[in-house]
């Protein structure tokens, strides 16, 4: 029996359909407006021309990012396993315990490791306590690295840590039992049935850390522009709208090219489980 | 059904009355408009005098009306500009800086003042500040009535700095400190301190002398530690750097809180400016507003505020007042000479730069910005881990593809 | 083995929280510095709740979450609703993808791009100060509604549907078969949502850091400026009593869900 809809059923999308358009799809449709045209409004490529010149702040980004998310996974993979071998109870406060840091505003964070970092900063009094020379950390580009690791391991750890308290004891007894020693057993059992946990950590650490710039202007006192960076100078401060916009469109669709390439990954690997 | 509409009227009405409510006026109270820099005016904060207060009070006491101060801060000349641009704001007073007043009375967006309303303005010294030649932003001074002004000089740490290289605007380019300097966050001051170290004028139309000088900031791009503008404050104060360039009257902040800074003027000059109280054309209250313009001028409110910022006072009645003074050196021993003392220096303001130039600046200054450091390891390290994300792809792909093949011939 | 793990663990936890934790520790020290700790005491907290801007900004925070969650609870309700009865699949998949854009970009774009909206359209209508409190609301709406319609909806297709029928056969109309059968059974979805809205619209920076204008301060902008500026050490207070809010509020969600059930199973 196909049953009838009522006006209500009917309408009940389409307040948000109207936001959407309005306010997903139209910006949307501006930046690709302002990308592809001069100050004066008229259609150009001058804009995209305009990015080979930015080609190093992608490269330096990338490279960033990619250290960073490398970091954060094993760092973050082994937490996640001891955290899911815990008692029930311990696992609940550790839970909260990781979650709180990803509720507390990046601002905060950032700008308290900053200090802690700073070359007047408590770890450097420390070290002069101590007799050892200071050590400058702010304004490298480690420091930039340490922080997109500091800020977003908690977005590593808890992804990897639900797949891994998902995943069945029993599978890890089976196999010690078919014989498989603690390697094996992580890297024929754990790793591949956590990858869904892995892709969607990777893509949570990633992401934000190619799109940031708060963190490069603290921590990297400004000496390493990142996309973020760049991208945010257009518009806060020298108002070139549309090479901003042009750099926005080339990350969007850098990153979500890297999103597929991650699924992916998790795609692959959901196959080879049957055998 | 009947409902919904009652209750969709209600609500248009509401919705009505809401902007008039908002503007609805108490019984014979003037509002008068400030619009000031963030942190420019004694607040009444820490035992201050609360100067907007103290003016609401005289006003009433003297012409019998109750006028109220409506109190807004801007943190940049530019912000402030497109603000009252737009036309849509009702300010009195502003204070922007030199080169923006110039463009503002260029544009007529200012209004002459009736000096016989401002009687305390005899008393500011635009001698003592900058010799006998009345300052380009205003040549007839007609427009403007000086707040403060001040200089940029070089803060650093005694405890970090040999005394052997003081003095010139070369120490910022000096390697022993890398790591260890600080450069403004902003295109115009961070070109004025390689334009000052290389000899030209801040306001040069030679486009090679530009181009001299972001070479000069890109080589000195390896040994900043940052870019930055009023975190220099605390950098500064907990030894987080050892060199910024930075206004004289900031320096006393800094200085309270940390005894090992010290304060020099570079022996090639250094830039000045100058921030003056204006009456926009769309002030509705000219006449008030000059008014508290005077009472600015006034003993007790332009010492206050002298003393709350700490920057130069144009003022006689600030700089001759013994009090002052005394507070001023209890600060720092040499506060008067370093705010008032420079006289003979070679100082020189930021002009109104035409719009080209103002372009050809950004983009020198996108130049700079995008410009970064190699650095080896990180993309050594980056590499290793694409390498192994690429051969784990492919390690993948060749293992589904053999299990394919595998199952295909178990199939058959 | 175990307590290599433990130890890893625990001093990964101790990284994590260091910074925090100095933050915290300096809001309650007398002198103005983060070089020495000179002294218990609350004279950040007395200066803080001086401060008007804070207290402004923290105003501004709670009127746009508010706002912005029960609008984007409102309209992601509906349209959780409508995307359940929805029975073009091509429409609903289209919808869905869109819905979807604002939490796989990354928030910088998504700024960024609401902002060239608002200033263009500002431009078309002569607004050249249209940044502020009315475009921050219209963007946490929609970067919140994402959110909304994600805990709603699972909540609409585990609903039963007999039970909807046998209210329709028992003579309620359609409206009145959503409003007293189908909505009770979804409200924790839509709680949930609503709640994640709220936090979600008073811990966004970088959304807000383009759509608004220095007029309109929320909390984070308030620290943003802040940090870019002299820091006051009120902010550490500030920041302070932000992480035990945060902190309170976690511990309620976490564990008062398990009181409530031990307390169930106590009845039995």
């Amino acid at each position: 029996m196909k049953q009838k809809r009522s006006l209500l059923e009917r309408a009940a999308a389409v307040p948000h359909m109207l936001w959407a358009v309005l306010f997903i799809i139209g910006p949307l449709l501006f930046v690709l407006y302002f990308a592809f045209t001069d100050t004066k409004g008229e259609f150009s490529f001058s804009n995209i021309e305009l990015l080979s010149s930015y080609s190093h702040i992608f490269f330096l980004s990338i490279c960033f990012s990619l250290v960073a998310t490398a970091f954060c996974l094993l760092i973050g993979y082994p937490l996640a396993f001891v955290m899911s071998r815990a008692k029930p109870s311990t696992q609940k406060l550790l839970t909260v315990l990781l979650m709180l840091p990803m509720w507390i505003s990046l601002l905060i964070r950032t700008y308290s490791l900053m200090t802690l970092l700073d070359n007047g900063g408590l770890v450097n009094s420390l070290l002069t306590s101590m007799g050892l020379a200071p050590v400058t950390i702010v304004g490298t580009g480690g420091a930039v690295i340490l922080g997109m690791i500091y800020d977003f391991l908690p977005y590593m750890v808890l992804p990897i840590y639900t797949s891994m308290s998902k995943l069945d004891g029993r599978y890890l007894e089976a196999a010690a039992d078919l014989g498989c020693n603690g390697f094996q057993t992580l890297f024929r059992v754990i790793l591949p049935l956590t990858v869904p946990g892995i892709v969607s950590g990777v893509t949570m650490v990633f992401v934000p850390s190619i799109s940031t710039f708060y963190i490069s202007q603290k921590l990297g006192g400004g000496n390493f522009d990142l996309i973020g960076d760049t991208i945010e100078r257009q518009f806060k401060f020298t108002s070139t709208y549309h090479v901003g916009a042009a750099l926005s469109l080339v990350m969007m669709i850098l990153i979500l090219i890297s999103i597929a390439v991650m699924n992916r990954f998790s795609d692959s690997d959901g196959e080879d489980m049957p055998i | 059904m009947k409902k919904t509409v009652t209750v969709c009227l209600l609500l248009a009405l509401l919705l009505m009355l809401i902007p008039q409510l908002a503007s609805c006026k108490k019984g014979g109270v003037t509002t008068l408009y400030v619009y000031n820099w963030g942190e420019y005016i004694s607040d009444g904060s820490e035992g201050t005098m609360d100067v907007n207060a103290a003016f609401e009070e005289w006003y009433f006491d003297t012409y019998g009306e109750r006028v109220e101060v409506n109190y807004s801060t801007y943190s940049s000349n530019e912000d402030m500009y497109a603000k009252l641009s737009s036309g849509a704001s009702e300010y009195d007073i502003v204070i922007p800086s030199d080169y923006m007043i110039a463009r503002m009375i260029e544009e007529e967006l200012l209004r002459p003042l009736d000096f016989s309303n401002i009687p305390n303005s005899v008393y500011i010294d635009l001698e003592a500040m900058f010799g006998a030649e009345a300052p380009y932003y205003d040549p007839t001074q007609s427009y403007s009535v000086p707040y403060t002004y001040g200089t940029i000089g070089i803060i650093y740490n005694k405890t970090m700095v040999d005394e052997a290289d003081l003095g010139s605007w070369d120490i910022m380019w000096n390697e022993k400190y890398t790591g260890n300097i600080l450069q403004f966050n902003n295109s115009r001051d961070a070109f004025a301190t390689a334009l000052f170290k290389l000899g030209y004028s801040v306001n040069t139309d030679s486009e090679a002398e530009w181009q001299e000088a972001l070479a000069l900031l890109k080589s000195q791009k390896p040994i900043v530690q940052g870019y930055v503008m009023d975190e220099i404050f605390n950098k500064m104060e907990n030894g987080s750097a050892a060199i910024a360039p930075y206004y004289a009257g900031d320096f006393f902040t800094m200085y309270g809180d940390n005894e090992d800074l010290g304060f020099f003027y570079p022996s090639e000059g250094t830039n000045v400016f100058v921030d003056a109280m204006c009456i926009p054309t769309t002030s509705k209250n000219p006449e008030i507003a000059e008014r508290y313009i005077n009472f600015m001028l006034s003993k007790e409110a332009a010492i206050a505020n002298a003393e709350y910022m700490c920057y130069a006072s144009p003022n006689r009645l600030v700089t001759e007042d013994a009090d002052y003074r005394a507070a001023m050196e209890e600060l720092h021993p040499d506060a008067m000479e370093i705010l008032y003392g420079t006289g003979e220096m070679r100082l020189e303001f930021y002009e109104n730069l035409p719009e080209q130039k103002l372009m050809m600046l950004s983009h020198l200054w996108e130049d700079l910005k995008i410009e970064s450091p190699i650095n080896t390891s990180i993309i050594v390290m980056a590499g290793v881990i694409a390498g192994g994300l690429c051969t784990a792809f492919v390690f993948f792909a060749i293992r589904r593809y053999r299990r394919k093949k595998l199952l295909v011939r178990l199939w058959q | 083995m175990k307590i290599l793990s433990r130890t890893y663990m625990w001093v990964v936890f101790a990284l994590l929280y260091a910074p925090i934790l100095v933050l915290v520790i300096f809001s309650f020290n007398d002198g103005g510095s983060l070089a020495s700790y000179t002294g218990f005491s609350f004279r950040w907290y007395g200066e803080l709740f001086h401060d008007s801007v804070a207290l402004q900004s923290l105003k501004n925070s709670l009127f746009l979450a508010v706002s912005s969650s029960l609008l984007a609870t409102l309209i992601g309700t509906f349209a959780a609703l409508g995307l359940d009865r929805m029975r073009n699949r091509y429409v609903k998949g289209a919808v869905n993808a869109v819905t979807n854009i604002p939490m796989m970009n990354p928030d910088i774009v998504t700024g960024v791009s609401l902002m060239l909206l608002f200033v263009a359209v500002g431009g078309i209508l002569g607004l050249s100060e249209i940044l502020g409190r009315w475009t921050m609301l219209m963007a946490h709406t929609t970067f919140s509604l994402p959110y909304v319609i994600l805990s709603v909806l699972p909540r609409f297709r585990q609903f039963d549907r007999t039970l909807r029928e046998a209210a329709l056969d028992l003579g309620c109309t359609p409206w009145q078969s959503f409003y007293k059968v189908e909505l009770p059974a979804i409200l924790p979805g839509v709680f949930s949502g609503l709640v994640m809205a709220f936090t979600l619209s008073l811990d966004d920076f970088v959304i807000s850091h383009f759509v608004s204008s220095p007029d309109f301060q929320t909390l984070p902008l308030y620290i943003y400026n802040q940090t870019a500026h002299n820091v006051k050490y009120s902010m550490y207070a500030l920041c302070t009593l932000i992480i035990f809010t945060i902190l309170a509020l976690l511990l309620v969600i976490n564990f008062a869900g398990s009181i409530g059930k031990r307390r169930k199973e106590g009845a039995k």
